[in-house]
């Protein structure tokens, strides 16, 4: 046991160290945070005023402009025109908008944004618009009442009794977001130990160190070396993330805005944003039940991951046996959408129940609600599905470590299988 | 019987339909340097991993200074096996450090054993240094350091010298005579049967996965001993004899074998009456000769 916690230490302090981790570890939260914060920025950044003069000749559109919170116009005669095009510099009006006939103008001293343009060509399209219907002789009461919008909303009835308000667009994110989670982590860590494995083999250090502890040994703290190397960098990402995030709110989202999109001091604007989409999704028992999914689906496949890596001289000849642990991995990938469409149809149920499939399947199900005997159900078979793939794993690993420069067939792997101790 | 500090009985292990070892049997006296000698897949490596616990024989028994072999005899034996290395990208001191803790020692007596062996070898400048900034040579060193780290009773050396140039190689064999000395055991295996003769006390010969040969050096080379002499004459004529026959000829060096022990005083007189003799002496046996003739029959 202590030899086994030697190895553990020495695989998880190994790639802890090592600059890509630590790059990886930082970069990603920074990543996460820009993507929540940017766009709250720019949001910000676009609420400056905006004089804009307007110029007419033959229109009447000037009288029908409306100035928006951000836009504000002024008509503009001749003489303040030229002056503005002469000299946009020492004008306070940020661009000037011409009107000739059926033909729009904007000019200005730089390039003006997307939406500013946007937003006056809609109100220009809208009067051009009414002005065209009230010539034809139509109401346009009875055009806006005819157009409908329809929202409908979704609720829950919880065990309880209770309902809650539910979003099928929030359970759609969490179950993909954490199902491709799961997805990304088994490949990246598994791989890891297999590259460790093969690291080991090519370094031809494995002879000397089974010499001091079992096969088993080595390969089971290469795994949870590697698995608690995930851990640290998964809370490390969710830890930093939330951290740098708030960070940058306080810094440059200004406090009044905060406390205009909040009711309660406390919160902060990320985690209100949150709570708003998520209403009515049992937020713990997914981040609990990510985590579970996350460390037995990793524990169960990197078994396999190290098997092949023990089997193998090189990373090029992975590949054939790579195949049939990668094609349940990519099969409940592509299978997440469809999964969502019905989440509790007869293929989501099994696949969320199959060991193999169920860590990412059970992910994409779970926003939508499932029964606890299910999820109990799956759990159980994925720690009994982890048991029984790190005994066959065992097998190949502690005949495969000691071969080199064979190439070894299916048939070989099956026959280490048999071999006795 | 008590002076055997290891010994395999009747040892079978077989992969699948492949039979590595068919009731191999070895005996290693304490404090001797035992030579393990066989063709390439002769068997060699699998009764090492046997002794090392690695993998375990299918039938027959292996004895360690008196009792069964067990997990707890895995601090008693230090193997440095021949497809050997070190990960490239972990410091030396580290290295040396996780491997003697794996051995079962704890921190403090590893680093205290690891200082005295690093300045003995003169690598006490390496300790910082990754694995991949070494040589090879020099990283057969720390291999070596971390076999004898934990000062086992029986040490198994798997071809100890490749990658050694000579004057290391020379370093490396007065550490292994002087763990000798100071009662330790060694299971010494290798192709090149110069070192053997060189050190070896005992032996034991694989082939086919079966032991042909075993015992003390000088017993085995007694009983290959044959009746062959080297002549060196002044000539290139070798006048012939009903005495001896003659089994090779190099310009003025004959190989002759006489055919009857009692005959050894008339045949030398025989060629001295014809001949001017410059030098005749006993073929001694080599070990190469005793490998290649058991070997290949």
């Amino acid at each position: 046991m202590n030899k086994t916690f030697l190895i553990i230490k020495r695989e998880f302090l190994v790639r802890v160290k090592k600059k890509s981790f630590i790059v990886m570890t930082l970069l990603a939260p920074i990543l996460m945070a820009s993507l929540i914060i940017v766009p709250v920025l720019i949001s910000d950044t676009d609420q400056q005023k905006r004089l804009i003069g307007v110029f007419e000749t033959n229109t009447n559109f000037s009288q029908e402009l409306e100035d928006s919170e951000n836009i504000h116009f002024t008509i503009f005669d001749e003489t303040e025109m030229n002056s503005f095009i002469n000299n946009p510099e020492l004008s306070d009006y940020y661009a000037l908008l011409k009107i000739e006939d059926e033909s729009y103008t904007i000019f200005s001293n730089q390039q003006i944004s997307l939406n500013l343009r946007k937003a006056i060509e809609k109100q220009l399209e809208q009067i051009s618009e009414r002005n065209k219907l009230k010539h034809a002789g139509i109401d346009i009461k009875i055009i806006q009442d005819a157009k409908t919008k329809i929202t409908i909303n979704t609720k829950i009835i919880t065990s309880d009794g209770d309902t809650t308000s539910s979003s099928t667009e929030a359970s759609i994110g969490i179950g993909f977001i954490t199902g491709i989670l799961i997805y990304m982590f088994i490949f990246m860590y598994g791989t890891m130990v297999m590259r460790g494995v093969i690291e080991e083999k090519t370094n031809r250090i494995v002879e000397i160190i089974i010499s001091s502890v079992k096969p088993f040994q080595l390969m089971i703290g290469k795994i949870l070396g590697v698995a608690l190397v995930g851990l640290t960098q998964f809370i490390l990402w969710v830890c930093l993330t939330i951290l740098i995030s708030s960070i940058a709110e306080t810094m440059f989202v200004s406090s009044e805005e905060i406390s205009n999109s909040i009711n309660s001091a406390d919160q902060s604007l990320i985690f209100n944003e949150i709570n708003k989409l998520t209403g009515g999704i049992d937020l713990l028992l997914i981040f609990f039940s990510f985590l579970f999914y996350f460390l037995f689906g990793y524990l169960m496949y990197s078994a396999l991951f190290a098997a092949v890596g023990s089997a193998v001289d090189a990373e090029a000849d992975t590949q054939q046996f790579m195949l049939p642990i990668t094609i349940p991995l990519i099969f409940s990938f592509i299978l997440i959408q469809p999964i969502m469409d019905n989440p509790d149809g007869v293929l989501a149920f099994w696949m969320s129940i199959i060991p193999l499939t169920s860590p990412i399947i059970m992910m994409a199900r779970l926003p939508f609600g499932v029964e606890s005997w299910e999820l109990i159900l799956s759990m159980l078979l994925l720690i009994i599905g982890f048991i029984f793939t790190t005994f066959i794993a065992g097998k190949i690993y502690r005949t495969g470590i000691l071969m080199y420069g064979k190439k070894i067939s299916y048939r070989e792997l099956w026959k280490w299988l048999t071999y006795k101790d | 019987m008590n002076d055997t500090l290891l010994s395999a009985e009747n040892v079978v292990k077989k992969y699948g339909d492949y039979t590595a070892l068919n009731k191999a049997n070895i005996s290693v006296p304490k404090s001797s340097i035992y030579g393990l000698l066989g063709p390439n897949g002769a068997g060699k490596t699998t009764l090492m991993r046997i002794i090392n616990q690695i993998t375990a024989p299918d039938s027959g028994r292996v004895l360690f200074d008196g009792g069964l072999l067990n997990k707890e005899h895995i601090k008693e034996i230090g193997y440095l096996p021949e497809e050997r290395g070190l990960y490239k990208k972990m410091k030396v001191g580290d290295q040396a450090l996780y491997l003697a803790q794996l051995k079962g020692m704890s921190y403090g007596e590893a680093i205290k054993k690891l200082r005295f062996w690093f300045e003995k070898l003169d690598i006490t400048s390496w300790w910082h240094k990754k694995v991949e900034e070494l040589s090879k040579g020099m990283a057969q060193k720390i291999q070596f350091v971390v076999t004898v780290i934990h000062q086992p009773k029986l040490l198994i050396f798997d071809e100890p010298f490749s990658g050694f140039d000579p004057i290391n190689a020379s370093i490396i064999r007065d550490e292994i005579l002087n763990l000798r000395k100071n009662g330790t055991t060694i299971i010494f295996s290798t192709h090149r049967m110069e070192s053997v003769e060189e050190i070896c006390d005992h032996i034991a010969l694989i082939n086919k996965s079966k032991t042909i040969l075993e015992g003390p050096i000088n017993k085995i080379k007694a009983e290959f001993q044959d009746e062959n002499y080297e002549v060196i004459i002044d000539s290139n004529q070798l006048r012939n004899s009903e005495r001896f026959d003659v089994l090779s000829q190099n310009k003025n060096k004959f190989e002759i074998k006489i055919n009857s022990k009692n005959e050894l005083k008339e045949a030398i007189d025989f060629i001295n009456q014809n001949h001017n003799i410059i030098s005749f002496k006993k073929n001694l046996a080599s070990i190469e000769d005793i490998f290649i003739k058991t070997v290949g029959k």
